[in-house]
């Protein structure tokens, strides 16, 4: 999932102290899973702009909305939702990256007699997995060119953190990594997989130069289903 | 001759080198590339010129490397992966040939963390592993690694690094096979104090037979005092310092660590010469260069041999 954390109180105040009605809208899918933007925390921030306003004696209304998933014009296409968005100055999505441009760019092109200002309060952080009770760790970049099959399942672009792909550098240590203690080896994890599998051999030979094509490297990557298009 | 260089001949004929090593100044300070070239002149056969070592800011490698040769000594410039893509790293390796440098290091390079921009992107665009064999397509076809010609004649003696005291420890042999199966000449290992633990490493590699593939120069550094020992042992990864040889440099008595410390290094660099699969010393008196004279003076490799 896409693992995303709160901005500080102090940022998300700053976005909006010019205006005087503010709509918080969540998200009800990845960020809802990590614990950063689904309908708890969609209810924290408002009462703490809530509170914050009324400190300042200012009056301030803070609305609260939901989306499922703020990414799908599917899902933001709620006349509830829309009325609010219309009602609102300013609207903070706590949605990822994706979902506060998407909410940008939908209701933009829904609402036409004024331009809508989405801001976030999140920073999108990694695609993850969930470890434990409140860890999460990076495990994908996207780099559009999956090796995992090479490496044991475990992914040398993102965890190791030169993203070396010919094996551990010098710098590891007791299998972890030289730039932090607490991050394992990408490397060592894959050579004592591989060795486990049997397969070190297919490690022996010089990984060719990556493509970077297929990974972030010129402007937003898109793909079209032909089959699913009509 | 794969590159011509000084290094390249004397380990051809069999000599015994010694490399060492050069940090440039953290600015635009030639004179003091130039000092530091003078202290090691005649003492080494060629001097390492490190590319912004540990990622603090410093003079580039290349410029560093044409300064000291224009003091008459022969550079292997190091060049790190994380600065560059393949567009730039090959771009000044052709300058670096045009300037006349013929030998070259290819690392993975410390990781920007440990910099002094730690806030800094980094690239690692290709692998120390790719770099070597991309400076191998570079010499041997004559051709870029998109397949396009080169203009001119291109040599380079390739080398890289390996540390035998990472982990994990049984990988490490076959890390140094892939180097040498990527066109790897020569090696330049991490700083060796942990003598038996690198017999073992040897052993292993002159099973495989990799010395005969490249040639293995060991690493050395002579230890200062008792508390540089025990810094470098808890915070540089990959750096084994057994305690009998932190015990005798604390037994030497205070003001005379360092001399103890020199005395160390000379046996050590005896005991590596008869070492089997060994063709060399690479010397890394960093901010010692003023004491490299004495050191090799000491362990009997002077005077160098001539090419």
């Amino acid at each position: 999932m896409i693992v995303a954390e709160r901005k500080p109180f102090s940022e998300i105040l700053s976005m909006v102290e010019d205006y005087s009605k503010i709509l918080v809208i969540g998200c009800g899918s990845c960020v809802t899973i990590c614990m950063a933007g689904g309908e708890e925390e969609v209810k924290l921030l408002a009462s703490q702009l809530r509170m914050a306003f009324r400190k300042n004696k200012r009056g301030v209304e803070v609305e609260e909305a939901m989306a499922l998933r703020q990414c799908d014009d599917e899902y933001m296409n709620d006349p509830v939702l829309l009325d609010k968005v219309r009602a609102a100055d300013i609207v903070i999505s706590m949605a990822c990256g994706v979902g506060v441009q998407h909410a940008t760019t939908f209701f933009n092109r829904i609402i036409l007699d004024k331009p809508i200002k989405v801001v976030p309060a999140l920073n999108t952080t990694f695609m993850g997995a969930n470890l434990d009770v409140g860890i999460w760790e990076e495990r994908c970049v996207g780099c559009g060119d999956c090796v995992l099959e090479k490496t044991g399942g475990i992914c040398p672009v993102t965890r190791c953190a030169k993203s070396l792909l010919n094996g551990p550098c010098g710098g590891s240590s007791n299998g972890k990594c030289e730039i932090n203690k607490e991050t394992d080896c990408a490397w060592h994890l894959i050579v004592e997989r591989l060795k486990a599998l049997g397969e070190l051999d297919r490690i022996k030979p010089v990984e060719p130069y990556k493509d970077w094509r297929p990974s972030h490297n010129g402007g937003p990557r898109r793909i079209v289903r032909e089959d699913m298009r009509i | 001759m794969k590159s011509g260089s000084n290094l390249e001949s004397l380990l051809e004929k069999g000599e015994f080198v010694v490399t060492g090593e050069l940090g440039p100044p953290k600015g635009p300070d030639a004179e003091a590339v130039k000092k530091k070239a003078r202290m090691l002149k005649g003492n080494v056969d060629a001097v390492n010129i490190t590319d912004n070592q540990t990622a603090i800011v410093r003079m580039s490698s290349i410029a560093a490397c044409k300064i000291l040769m224009d003091e008459g000594l022969e550079p292997n410039m190091q060049m790190v992966a994380r600065d560059r893509n393949r567009i730039a790293m090959m771009s000044d390796i052709f300058g670096a040939s045009a300037l006349g440098i013929r030998n070259m290091l290819c690392l993975s390079g410390d990781h920007q963390t440990f910099g002094n921009h730690p806030e800094a992107k980094n690239v690692f665009d290709i692998d120390s592993i790719q770099m070597i064999s991309m400076v191998k397509t570079m010499r041997d076809e004559h051709k870029v690694i998109s397949g396009d010609e080169i203009e001119g004649d291109f040599k380079m003696f390739i080398g890289a690094a390996c540390n035998p005291f990472a982990d994990p420890a049984w990988y490490r042999p076959l890390r140094l096979a892939k180097k040498v199966e990527a066109g790897v000449d020569f090696i330049q290992t991490q700083c060796i104090y942990d003598m038996k633990r690198f017999k073992e490493f040897m052993k292993q590699i002159v099973d495989m037979g990799l010395h005969e593939k490249c040639k293995i120069l060991a690493g050395v550094t002579p230890l200062k005092s008792v508390g540089m020992a025990r810094y470098m042992a808890a915070n540089v990864s990959g750096i084994i310092i057994p305690e009998e040889m932190i015990d005798r440099l604390k037994g030497a008595g205070k003001g005379n660590a360092a001399t103890e410390g020199i005395k160390i290094l000379c046996e050590q660099m005896q005991e590596l010469k008869e070492m089997e699969g060994i063709a060399g010393i690479h010397l890394m008196a960093i901010e010692w260069e003023h004491r490299v004279p004495e050191i090799m003076e000491m362990a009997g490799f002077l005077p160098r041999p001539e090419v």
